[in-house]
Parts: structure tokens; C-alpha cells; sequence
């Protein structure tokens, strides 16, 4: 477990002064220029070198991601794009750096930016996150009064503006592209790859689109070291992170934590354990609705980190955890998510507009058991003919949902079924529909 | 849901009072020369408070005049994002969270409640107060159930706190914004589990990263200072051999750093 | 040039070409939806995934660029399923009322799902329906039958240049619409019926009229502008019922207005199909042939060639010309004037490089600055607009304008409405002029708005040398091109039509007709007059439709329209083109050609040649260029060089010579779907304006 000295985010729960003055006592700011002076590759290695792997869902190592910007400079400036669409269901851990630890954010912006002479950056809020976009922008404007961001930020001699821009209501807009086609004021639906943002990106520029966790780590990382960092978690699953644990447990929270802690220590000690008891834990989703539940058997010894989740066909995704007792009608859990998804999709490919709109109507249908026991193998099928063939990683995170579901709780459907079919009097007459 | 529908009834024209003129102008300067398109679900945001929390067509062509935009891309735009509302809502818009993490936390019961209070989804009282509307995650997850009513966030509700909360905002009485339990923000309840070591906040953080930093420029140092040796120890070498092969010695001396310098470790293992 | 392997087969592509692409060029079939040439990729469709060696997952193939060393398969049962996928998704909202839709049998999802489609569906869910739309009087909506390619979108954005149609909403309810209230209203918009690969966009005229195998297609040359477009004449019977584009890359590329696809129901109305002679009593009275050509030679002998004159009309081929001024000349007429739009311009100025558009249209794409003077494209060359419109999306090429300020579908700079400010432009003096200077390949086009007034010629010597100054002529570049709006005038100007006497020109000869000082007035299908123009002298009237002309002649001789008859066409660029015969003339109405040989025996001097062949071939010889078919000979820019300007320059506004679109010919007039078009165009524009109360 992580001790308190080892936490980046120590006023996650805002109970300490978010300003500039409050953030400073925390030892935000502190040796920003020192770090700028020791050059932009300099940085980058040492994010490298920390193991890094991006907060935002994917996992892919943020050094990495930042050595993807061109070298030289073609005349086309190059900017820092910061996704806090933050929108995916269970998953409130940026809204907690933004409306409490704003700075390290601040400052995180400035050092990404500058690793990646990016003399820009653009936070992408969620527009349903008013007071935090609002806080952000205050904090923002105390870092401009303060030097630290602005011309010269920080004495270092970098220039650097950055700006907060806002979202209206689109889950699809956390998807990279979707955001910069946002941010252009488009509709947020997701460009083809290639070309990558890193070669054109916002307003046809080099851009890297970072998560909030991932950019407001980087700060302390350099402060403590990368060794530091990389001494943490599991190996190639480093670091801490900000887990959300909501559904049912006694006491739901958002909590900073180290990877490859276990669901179990993870849950007794920041939530007071599994509503009813350990044994009455029925499934859990480890990573934000996208990614496949797990079932209570694997979930003695799960180990929360990126690869051992893959490993059990689900993953890690933002952390957001989502917890289901026993109580719990998961066929109706899915099939809220099915029509998350189906509101959600941006209808521009033919799978994911046509497909997330099916299965939430055969999920429907199945939460009754108003259905066939072959259309689970129909429906299994469908979330396959939508898997892999989409522009962009919602045709599969609608997808997944259900095949967890169908894999590991096929008996409930066919209960569900034939309960139906038993008591077709209780429905109302289908007989009248034939 | 259906797909939202413009208002029937509408005003003849739009215009950005002062305020959200301003406001309008300050945001258009926030993004580079020519681009000014970026700035418009701002602006339509702009006229959606203005406009007591609705957009009426007008503001549409408005807006795309302002931002040299065809108004059919403006009508793509506005019609593309679900916060935008193409028709009158109720003075204190409820904005209920129905998605997974909040059902699972008892959203049916503030939906029931929605419906016992306020009546019909997206149907305004006949005093103007409410209007309700269940959307998607809000991304407050670990405080579920919770509601968005116009900018604020209200959030642990239950059925009784939700319905007094109701009262308390068309009584004009203030409320509390947030949870609406004993509890603070994202903490657990019943207090921390984590964050309670004083040092964190006493400032004894400040400046500790010099020593790191210095440990840091040691570990290069003494890399390339052992780099150097070595490259010169392979070049002796390849002299002797006279036809070693240009590129051995480089891929010995890269890999003798990585093994003295602890931290790199774990970065070469992840390029590769 | 990589090198990749598709389906086993090694193949070496040009740079820059997607796999698709490469496909298409191995000879691997590829199905699609969204993709197309000349638009810009959406890769939403999902049609077109292949199998790539190293990929996770199927690779749309139409985004995907080729690279060096990629192996594809398109054939394996990963493909198959994953097409198979898609085609079902497409098809579960998709009504299955293909019986009563006007695309079944030229269905691109109708032709796919036979490739890739199920035999029965898997989907019971209720299916989605969409409201219809109104995108005006051309194209009919269902938008239930939507598979939502924006096909549509990308091109009256890109092509048109119009910001018109759009996709709002999202995922299933996503639907195309225009913005609130407004109907499609831009001249190219017939294109999106075509390019709808589903039946949610049809063509409104054509409605349940035919079906696609009951048709004779004849692919033939479009007449209503100057572009020559190529197009494809369906008919049933012998009654055309819808014209559609053909492609061709240096011309029309697959684009057609929606006057040239529209027109169709004007080659039935109003039409001539008897010869007629005016009585004693003033009235028009069917007649014979022989009556007919016995009442012009009589008239004819009565005549002094002096004062005889012809007008030929902006629809003709080069072979009725010939035959008509052929004739004419041998009566000893030499006062005939094509120049119908009131234009001064004339051919000895220049040569053919004087009046034709030089740089070709395909040039327009390698133009990096544009001067428009006295032209609005838009109306006068709608489809030559659209490759402008391509040229400013690709290069950024500025534009200025020299004339009246129009809505051309780009933004320009609005030099001056007169000509005299080419002397601004001359002088180095306009903020344009620095960019027309340092543009590589600077381009002016010239409409014959600009050579309306006596200083034609002072305006025509200044533009040759502001071209001359600017380097639009040089050796490796035509840049200064003449745009002309009628269909046979390049080939009646290369045969000479123009009045011997220079100061002889349309509104003289009509002026003297007015006064009663002519005895005899031959009318080649020449409408563009009043009436009053006509009443004091003896006219003849050779034509296809009951307007102007014939309205106010003494004998007419009923002729065949450019789907009923071979003729030569030659465009604004000077390329000549045949078109083909698709139908017949109606009643007794002959082809021009013969009519002329046929009155010329009658007048007691046959015209050489007996048929169509030995026509040609005295043709050719007269005008050698009019032999290239298809080809386009270079014209000789020597001329400009040495020319000075002799005159003063006034300051009247220039103006388009095309007032009227879409009754801007005989044709057009009687097409009560063109009526439809202008009444919803004025319409559109008084929303736009509000204008409308």
C-alpha cells in the first residue's frame, strides 16, 4: 500500500487551499525552471525512464507518446492538447486534480509542453464541468500573476500560454481526435489514422493529446526521480494512480493509490469493503465501463494493474472501479451501458451507429427475457461484427461490456429467459402481437 | 429519448447582450489567427445562459456571423452536443445521472422522484420551476446518486434529500452544492483513509527535489564519464584488431551505460 | 513508389495512393459506399476493410495510404466476415422497398448485398424511419433509405463550394439535412442524386418514370453551356427521359449542371414539328417542305444581298453552321454575326487564342492566382466554377474580380465593378495586382461580359497586356482565357461568323431589321431578341422550339435538337467533340445540315456536298482544328504580344452575359422543371435575404 509520502495528489479531496499559495506549501512549483533548464530531451528521458504509462485508458507509455513530435521545426507551432473530457462511466479522478490540485496540472502543462516545444496548450474540459473548469481557469490566472506560466514562465525563458477550452455534452469527444475536431469547432467525431496527431494534429499541427492524470504527474515524477517512480507498482505497471470506487461498496471514493495494488486491500482499505461482505461481491468492472466486468471468482487475488487485467480478458482503463453485490440485476447494469454507448456514439461509421443501437434494444429485451436463448450467440456475434471494424475505440468499448457479461454470466440470460417464457401471462399477451 | 427538435416558437433575432459580447470576444482571442470557429460551442454556450438556459434559432445565424461559419455547420455543432438545448427547459433544469454507477446506487429512486415532483422527462412545470431530463454519466461517479440542476452539481442523494433539495430550490432558499451528506467531496465516509500525514502540508515538501536532482547529475556523470572510458577502451581495442567492425563498439558502450544507470533501466525496457 | 503485395500478387503503385487505390489498379475489386474519387475521404462506410499483414484488426482501405512492403488480402474469410458485418449493419435499418425505389437496378447496396448480404435478417427490432426533407424542386428525399456516407455532404461543400447540406444530430438519429428552412438551391446540385449510392436522394422530374434497364443510353455532348460537357442521353422510345454525365477528366470530370441534367422535358415541349408560312393574313400555317422553301426563294429573289443577314444561335454544331453560313455566303450575304450575347469581340483580334479559354480547364488546377473580369463562372460555366472552386481548396489560389460582385461559391476580391480599374491593376496600383505579379502561373478569365460596349476592343488590347505584364503568357503557360457561354460559338467564330463589315454586329442587324431595312433575316435557332426586333422584315427561322424567333418568322423550318441529331460540338477551350443521335426530331422536323442542302437545290445552287461525310470533309478543310476530335490543338498566343491600346476605356459596370440562368436558351424556356428551379432559387434568395416578409 502507498504511504502518504508517496502520494502526488495530496489534496485530492480538497481539504487544504487549492490556490497558488496553498499549492506552493504542497512543493507544487518547486524547481520548474530548474527542471526546464536541464533541456527538453532531458525531460522527456526522465518521463521515459519513470515508466510512465498514459492515465487516460490506453496505457501507452507517455515518454514514448511525447518523443512521436517532430525534432525540427517546419514552421508549424506544436501544441499540448489536455483531455479532461473526463466522461467515462465510473471514472471522477481528473474533476479532483482540477477543482483541488489545479497547480500540479498547471504546472505539468508547462513541463509537457516544453518537452515538447509546444509553446500552447489547450485543456479540454467536459462542459458538464463547470465550477472545475471555472476553479482552473482561476488557478490558471493566478499562475499568469505569478510568472509561472505566460512569457518567460517560470525565469526559464520559455514562453508559454495555455487555455481552457470546454465541451458541450459529447462522451466521444475524449477520443483524441474527436477532441482536436472539437477544439477546431467541428462535431467531435474521430479523424482517420493516420496521419497521427504528432504529425497533424490541431489545426493541422503536431499535437500530442495527453490525459490530466498523466501530464499532472509529471512534475512530482521529476521532483522525486524517475527511479522513484519506476520503485513503485508492479514492473511495466509503475507508479500510483487514482483510483474511483463506486457502486457497492460501504464507503465509495476516489483514492491514490499504487498499481498492482490488489482489488481486495484496495477496497477494505479506502472503502470499508464489498456492501454485505467479501462474499457478497458478484462482479467488478476494473477500468471505467468500456472495459469487460470481472466475476467475484477472480477477484480473490486481483492485482490492479494494466497487463494482469488484460491477461483476464478485461483491463485496467482509467481505474474507475466499478463494484456489483450480489443484489445487483447485471443484465440491466449492461444494458444501461448499452444505451450509454448508443447515446454516445457519434453515428459516423456504420457498425457503431447502426450496432451499439441492436444491442441496447436486444439487451432490452433480454433484461425482461422478452427473447430467444440463440439470440445471446446472435448478440455475441453482433458485438464481434463491431469489435476491430469502427474508426475508433467506441465500437469496441460498446462492444466489450457485453461479451463480459455474456461470458461470465450466460445463466442469468437464460434464467432471465425462461422465467419469461414461464410466466408469459405476467408480460402481458404476446400472443396478440402475432 | 428522441432526437432533440428546435422550439416551435421562437424569437425573431439574437443578439449577445454586453456581457456575453465581451465574454464572446475574449474567448474568440484565445485560439490562433483564423481559427476562430474553434470558439463556438463556447459561444453557443454563452447564448444558451443568456437565453434562459435555451438556444434559440436566431442565435444560431448569430453566432455563425460572428465566426464566419455557414449556418448549417452551426446547426451540425449544436445539434451534435447533448448540453445544448434547442427548447425551453424549466428555471432550475435537473440534469439526473441515470448511467450504471449511479442505478447501481439507487438513480431509479431520484428518477421515481423526478417524476412524483417535477412530472414528465423533458416537460416543464406549469409554474416554470423545473424540468427534468436523464442524461449520461456526469463523471461523479464515487458520489452516485447525483444530479446536475443548471451549472451545480448535487450529489449522495437520496430519495428524501433530493425531494427536500427540490423544495428548498423553488422556495428560493440556498442550497448546499455537492454532497449532501456528511462527507467530504470524494473522500470516504467517515474520514480518510489516506492523506492524513502532517509533512505533506507543512511545507517540509519544499525544495526536496534538489538532492534528487543532484543524485541525478551524479548517476550521469559517472555514466558518460564511464561511457568514455569505455568507448576509449573499445577503440584501443579495435585498433589492435584493426578490422573490427564499425558498429560493435557503439552497441557495447550503449548497453555498459544502461547497466550503471539504475533509473534508465526501466525506460530501455520499455522502448523496447 | 512502394512496392506492396495484394492478394499474393507484387505490385509497384505511384506515391501517394491509398490501397484502394492499389487495389483497383491489381485488379482487385473493393466494395465501397463512401469512398469516392473526387471527394474526400470519410472511411465511415466500413465497406472497403482488408486484411493487413501486421495489422490488429481490418484496415479500411480506402484511408489507409499503400506502403512499402504491405501485404493485403482481400479475400480471406477475415475480410469476407467483416464486409458481410458492415453489410448487415447497413441493411438493418434500410427498408427493404427496393420494388418501389427509383435507384433499384442502379443500387450500389442493392449490387453489394448480392456480394456480401444475407439471405434473411437477423434484426427484429422496429426499424428507424426518418423524416423527408425538402431540398427543392430537383431532388426527391428518403431519407429512411439513408446510410448516412455524406457522400452528399463532401460534395456541395467541396465541389459546389457551398455550405448547403450538412449531418446533424448523432449515432442513429444522425440524419442529412439542409439548414432550417432552406431547400438545395446551388447549380451543380443533380450531382448528389448520382452520387447516392442508395435511393435516399432521386431525382424529383424523373420520379417513377423509368427503369434503368428500360432505357437506350447514347453517350452524346450537352449544349447548355460552353463547357461541352459530356454526357449520357437515356431514352424510352423515342422520348429521352432523364441526361446523365459521363466521365471525362479534361472536361466535365463526372459533373453536369442541373441545367444539363434537368433539361430533358424541354425537348418535348413547345417544339416545331412542321414547317410553317405566314399567309396574307399574318397568320402561321403548317406547310410542306417544298411550300415552305418555295416561299424563301421567293423572297430570295426579291432581296438584295446587302441587305440579308443571318444570326446564329448558341446551340448549333459546327456542320449546321458551316452549311448555314455556306449557304448564306453563296447568296452573297456577308453580314452574319453568332455573337449572339451582344459580345464585339472578333476573331482577327487574336486568332483563336482571342476567344477561347486557353490554359484548358484542367489548367484552372495548376492556375496560383485568378483574375475573373466581366464573368460570373458561376452561371456561365457552372461546372468550369466547380473546377475553381477545386483549384482554391488545393492551392489556395486568391481570386479578384474585375465586374459585377456576384455570389461565385468562393470569396474573391472585388477589384472594381468597371474596366478601368484593369488600369489600376495595369499600373501596379491594387493591392491584386502584387499577387497576380508573383503568382507562377497567373490566370484572367475573361467573360464576354467584358466586350459588351464600343471599347471592346481598347478593354481586349488592355487585358492582353496586363496578361502580357503579369507573365499569363508565356511559353510554358496559356494563362489568358476568353469564356465563352454558347455552345457553338467557338465553332461558328472558327468558321467565321462574324459580320464582314466591323462595325456590323447582333444589335445593327436587329436594329435594322426594327427600321424595315432588311429584306430577308435567316434565324439559325437565334432567339435571344425581342419580338418587336423581328417585326419589319422577312425572317426565317431555323430551329427546334416555338420562342422568339419563330414566333415572330415568316417561314420556319423546323429542325433537330442535340440529342436527335450527329454534330460536331466545339467547347469554350476549343476541343471539338461529336455528339451522337439518341432520339429522333418529332414530327417532319429534319437535321439542320440537310434542311440547308435541301433549300440550297431548291434556291438553284446546291451546296457541295450530299451527305454528312462530304460535309465534314469540306469542313475540315476549311477549319482543319475541327478535325481533332477529343483533342485540343494549342492555340498560338503570338498575337497578344503586339498589341497596344488604342482607346479609351469607359467606366460602365461589366455584367455577365448570362441574366436569365435558367432560361437562358430556347430550350430552357420550355422546361417547365427549369421554371421550377427559378422560382425556388428566388425564393432561397429572398430567405437569405429576407426579403420574403
Amino acid at each position: 500500500m502507498l504511504a502518504d509520502k508517496d502520494r502526488i495528489f495530496t489534496n485530492l479531496y480538497g481539504q487544504h487551499d487549492w490556490g497558488l499559495k496553498g499549492a506552493l506549501k504542497r512543493g507544487t512549483w518547486d524547481g520548474t525552471a530548474d527542471f526546464i533548464k536541464k533541456g527538453d530531451d532531458w525531460i522527456v528521458n526522465q518521463i521515459k525512464a519513470s515508466g510512465l504509462r498514459g492515465r487516460g485508458g490506453a496505457g501507452f507509455p507517455t515518454g514514448l507518446k511525447w518523443s512521436f513530435m517532430p525534432k525540427g521545426s517546419d514552421g508549424r507551432p506544436h501544441y499540448l492538447v489536455v483531455n479532461a473530457d473526463e466522461s467515462e462511466p465510473g471514472t471522477c479522478k481528473d474533476r479532483e486534480i482540477m477543482r483541488h490540485d489545479p497547480h500540479v496540472l498547471i504546472e505539468g502543462c508547462l513541463i509537457a509542453s516544453f518537452a515538447m516545444r509546444a509553446h500552447a496548450a489547450y485543456i479540454y474540459v467536459r462542459g458538464e464541468f463547470i465550477l472545475e473548469r471555472e476553479r482552473l481557469q482561476t488557478a490558471i490566472d493566478q499562475a499568469y500573476a505569478a510568472g509561472l506560466v505566460g512569457k518567460n514562465a517560470c525565469g526559464s525563458g520559455f514562453d508559454f500560454d495555455i487555455y481552457v477550452h470546454h465541451g458541450a455534452g459529447a462522451y466521444i469527444c475524449g477520443e483524441e481526435t474527436a477532441l482536436i475536431e472539437s477544439l477546431e469547432g467541428k462535431k467531435g467525431m474521430p479523424r482517420l489514422k493516420p496521419p497521427f496527431p504528432a504529425n497533424v494534429g490541431l489545426y493541422g499541427a503536431p499535437s500530442t493529446v495527453n490525459n490530466v492524470e498523466s501530464i499532472a504527474v509529471c512534475p512530482t515524477i521529476l521532483r522525486r526521480g524517475a527511479s522513484w517512480f519506476a520503485g513503485l507498482g508492479t514492473p511495466n505497471n509503475v507508479g500510483t494512480k487514482l483510483f474511483c470506487i463506486s457502486g457497492h461498496v460501504n464507503n465509495p471514493c476516489t483514492v491514490e493509490e499504487e498499481m498492482g495494488v490488489t482489488f481486495r486491500d484496495l477496497i477494505e482499505t479506502h472503502c470499508g469493503g464489498v456492501r454485505g461482505g467479501w462474499d457478497n461481491l458478484k462482479c467488478v468492472i476494473p477500468g471505467g465501463s468500456s472495459v469487460p466486468m470481472i466475476p467475484a471468482e477472480q477477484c480473490d487475488d486481483l492485482v490492479m494493474d494494466f497487463d494482469t487485467l488484460r491477461g483476464l480478458g478485461s483491463g485496467l482503463g482509467t481505474a474507475a472501479v466499478i463494484v456489483m453485490d450480489k443484489s445487483t440485476d447485471v443484465i440491466r447494469a449492461i444494458q444501461r451501458l448499452s444505451y450509454f454507448y448508443k447515446h454516445e456514439s457519434c453515428g459516423q461509421c456504420t457498425p457503431c451507429r447502426e450496432g451499439t443501437g441492436w444491442m441496447w434494444r436486444v439487451m432490452t429485451r433480454m433484461v425482461e427475457g422478452r427473447a430467444e436463448k440463440r439470440e445471446i450467440d446472435m448478440l455475441f456475434d453482433v458485438t464481434k461484427q463491431i469489435e476491430g471494424h469502427t474508426i475508433c475505440a467506441l465500437g469496441d468499448a460498446a462492444a466489450w461490456p457485453i461479451q463480459g457479461l455474456i461470458r461470465h454470466f450466460r445463466h442469468e440470460i437464460e434464467d432471465r429467459i425462461d422465467q419469461y417464457s414461464a410466466n408469459p401471462d405476467k408480460h402481458g399477451s404476446v400472443l396478440a402481437a402475432e | 429519448m428522441s432526437a432533440r427538435q428546435m422550439a416551435k416558437e421562437q424569437p425573431e433575432s439574437f443578439e449577445f447582450n454586453q456581457k456575453y459580447a465581451e465574454l464572446a470576444q475574449a474567448r474568440i482571442a484565445m485560439y490562433p489567427e483564423g481559427k476562430q470557429a474553434s470558439a463556438i460551442v463556447p459561444l453557443l454556450w454563452f447564448a444558451q445562459k443568456q437565453h434562459n438556459n435555451w438556444i434559440p434559432e436566431a442565435a444560431l445565424r448569430h453566432i455563425g456571423d460572428m465566426l464566419g461559419m455557414a449556418y448549417i455547420r452551426v446547426l451540425e455543432v449544436v445539434t451534435f452536443y447533448t448540453m445544448f438545448n434547442l427548447s425551453p427547459v424549466g428555471k432550475h433544469f435537473v440534469q439526473f445521472c441515470g448511467t450504471t454507477p449511479c442505478w447501481l446506487n439507487g438513480a431509479d429512486k431520484i428518477k421515481q422522484a423526478c417524476k412524483d415532483v417535477i412530472g414528465d422527462e423533458n416537460t416543464i412545470t406549469a409554474d416554470g420551476e423545473f424540468s427534468w431530463l436523464e442524461v449520461e454519466c456526469l463523471g461523479a461517479c464515487v458520489n452516485a446518486p447525483m444530479v446536475q440542476i443548471n451549472d451545480d452539481y448535487y450529489e449522495d442523494l437520496d430519495e428524501d434529500n433530493f425531494k427536500q433539495l427540490l423544495t428548498d430550490l423553488k422556495s428560493g432558499k440556498p442550497t448546499k452544492i455537492g454532497t449532501q451528506i456528511d462527507r467530504v467531496n470524494a473522500a470516504p465516509c467517515g474520514g480518510n483513509t489516506s492523506l492524513t500525514e502532517d509533512s505533506l502540508f507543512d511545507g517540509s515538501m519544499v525544495g526536496g527535489y534538489k538532492a534528487v536532482l543532484k543524485q541525478i547529475e551524479k548517476a550521469e556523470a559517472d555514466a558518460a564519464k564511464a561511457a568514455a572510458l569505455e568507448a576509449a577502451k573499445q577503440a584501443k581495442e579495435a585498433e589492435k584488431a584493426e578490422k573490427a567492425k564499425s558498429e560493435k563498439p557503439k552497441k557495447t558502450t550503449a548497453k555498459k551505460t544502461t547497466s550503471k544507470k539504475a533509473s534508465s533501466k526501466k525506460a530501455k525496457k520499455e522502448d523496447k | 513508389m512502394p512496392k506492396l503485395t495484394i492478394d499474393g500478387k507484387e505490385i509497384e503503385v505511384a506515391d501517394g495512393l491509398t490501397i484502394l487505390q492499389a487495389c483497383e489498379q491489381a485488379d482487385v475489386e473493393i466494395p465501397r459506399f463512401c469512398y469516392h474519387e473526387r471527394l474526400s475521404i470519410a472511411g465511415n462506410c466500413r465497406m472497403c476493410l482488408v486484411e493487413m499483414e501486421r495489422a490488429p484488426k481490418p484496415v479500411a482501405s480506402c484511408a489507409m495510404p499503400a506502403g512499402e512492403g504491405m501485404v493485403i488480402k482481400t479475400n480471406t474469410p477475415l475480410v469476407k466476415k467483416a464486409r458481410e458485418g458492415v453489410m448487415e449493419f447497413m441493411l438493418i435499418n434500410h427498408p427493404l422497398d427496393c420494388p418501389i425505389c427509383d435507384q433499384g437496378g442502379e443500387c450500389d447496396l442493392q449490387d453489394q448485398s448480392m456480394a456480401y448480404g444475407l439471405d434473411g435478417t437477423r434484426y427484429t427490432e422496429p426499424k428507424r424511419a426518418m423524416a423527408e426533407q425538402n431540398f427543392g424542386p430537383l431532388i426527391k428525399t428518403e431519407m429512411t433509405r439513408c446510410i448516412s456516407c455524406t457522400r452528399c455532404v463532401r460534395f456541395t461543400t467541396e465541389v459546389a463550394g457551398v455550405h448547403e447540406l450538412g449531418q446533424t444530430g448523432r449515432g442513429e438519429d444522425a440524419e442529412i439535412v439542409t439548414y432550417i428552412g432552406a431547400v438545395v438551391s446551388n447549380e451543380m446540385s443533380g450531382n448528389i442524386i448520382d452520387l447516392c449510392p442508395v435511393g435516399a436522394l432521386t431525382s424529383r422530374p424523373y420520379e417513377f418514370n423509368a427503369r434503368p434497364w428500360e432505357l437506350r443510353k447514347t453517350e452524346t455532348i450537352d449544349v447548355m453551356d460552353a463547357v461541352g460537357s459530356n454526357i449520357r442521353v437515356d431514352v424510352r422510345g423515342r422520348e429521352v427521359m432523364r441526361v446523365l454525365p459521363i466521365n471525362n477528366d479534361d472536361v466535365n470530370e463526372e459533373w453536369i449542371s442541373d441545367k444539363t441534367r434537368f433539361i430533358w422535358d424541354g425537348l418535348k415541349n413547345r417544339r416545331l414539328d412542321t414547317p410553317y408560312v405566314r399567309d396574307s393574313r399574318g397568320l402561321l400555317i403548317a406547310a410542306s417542305w417544298s411550300d415552305a422553301f418555295e416561299a424563301i426563294a421567293k423572297q430570295v429573289k426579291k432581296s438584295d444581298a446587302k441587305k440579308m443577314a443571318g444570326l446564329v444561335g448558341d446551340l448549333n454544331g459546327a456542320e449546321e453552321i458551316f452549311a448555314f453560313k455556306t449557304l448564306l455566303n453563296g447568296l452573297g450575304v456577308d453580314n452574319i454575326d453568332c455573337r449572339q450575347d451582344g459580345s464585339n469581340i472578333r476573331p482577327e483580334w487574336a486568332g483563336r487564342a482571342g476567344y477561347t479559354f486557353n490554359s484548358s480547364i484542367n489548367g484552372i488546377e495548376d492556375a496560383d492566382a485568378l483574375l475573373i473580369i466581366g464573368s460570373n463562372p458561376r452561371l456561365e460555366a457552372t461546372v468550369l466554377n466547380s473546377r475553381i472552386v477545386k483549384a482554391i481548396k488545393h492551392n489556395e489560389m486568391p481570386v479578384g474580380l474585375v465586374g459585377e460582385a456576384v455570389d461565385l461559391a468562393y470569396e474573391y476580391q472585388h477589384i472594381g465593378n468597371g474596366a478601368e480599374s484593369l488600369n489600376e491593376l495595369l499600373k501596379g496600383k491594387h493591392s491584386f495586382a502584387k499577387i497576380l505579379k508573383s503568382a507562377k502561373k497567373p490566370m484572367i478569365i475573361v467573360g464576354q461580359g467584358a466586350f459588351i460596349g464600343d471599347d471592346a476592343k481598347a478593354i481586349f488590347e488592355t487585358i492582353a497586356t496586363l496578361a502580357t505584364k503579369i507573365g499569363a503568357i508565356k511559353k510554358s503557360w496559356n494563362g489568358l482565357n476568353f469564356l465563352q457561354t454558347g455552345a457553338s460559338r467557338v465553332a461558328a467564330l472558327d468558321l467565321g461568323c462574324v459580320p464582314k463589315d466591323k462595325k456590323s454586329n447582333k444589335s445593327t442587324i436587329l436594329a435594322k431589321s426594327k427600321a424595315g431595312k432588311l429584306d430577308l433575316l435567316f434565324l439559325l435557332a437565334a432567339d435571344e431578341m425581342k419580338l418587336c426586333d423581328l417585326d419589319n422584315s422577312f425572317v426565317v427561322y431555323i430551329g427546334t422550339h416555338g420562342d422568339v424567333g419563330a414566333n415572330s418568322a415568316d417561314v420556319i423550318l423546323p429542325s433537330a435538337a442535340y440529342t436527335e441529331k450527329y454534330a460536331t460540338y466545339v467547347n469554350l477551350e476549343g476541343r471539338a467533340q461529336l455528339g451522337q443521335k439518341a432520339t429522333f426530331p418529332p414530327g417532319d422536323a429534319k437535321e439542320d445540315w440537310a434542311i440547308f442542302r435541301a433549300l440550297s437545290a431548291h434556291l438553284g445552287a446546291p451546296l457541295p456536298f450530299d451527305s454528312l461525310e462530304e460535309l465534314r470533309t469540306l469542313m475540315y478543310k476549311t477549319v482543319p482544328t475541327l478535325a481533332n476530335i477529343g483533342g485540343l490543338d494549342a492555340a498560338d498566343m503570338g498575337a497578344f504580344a503586339s498589341l497596344k491600346v488604342s482607346g479609351e476605356i469607359s467606366s460602365t459596370p461589366l455584367l455577365s452575359t448570362i441574366t436569365d440562368y435558367y432560361h437562358s436558351n430556347p430550350i430552357a424556356r420550355a422546361s417547365a422543371i427549369m421554371d421550377d428551379c427559378k422560382a425556388a432559387k428566388a425564393a432561397a434568395i429572398a430567405e437569405a435575404t429576407g426579403t420574403n416578409g
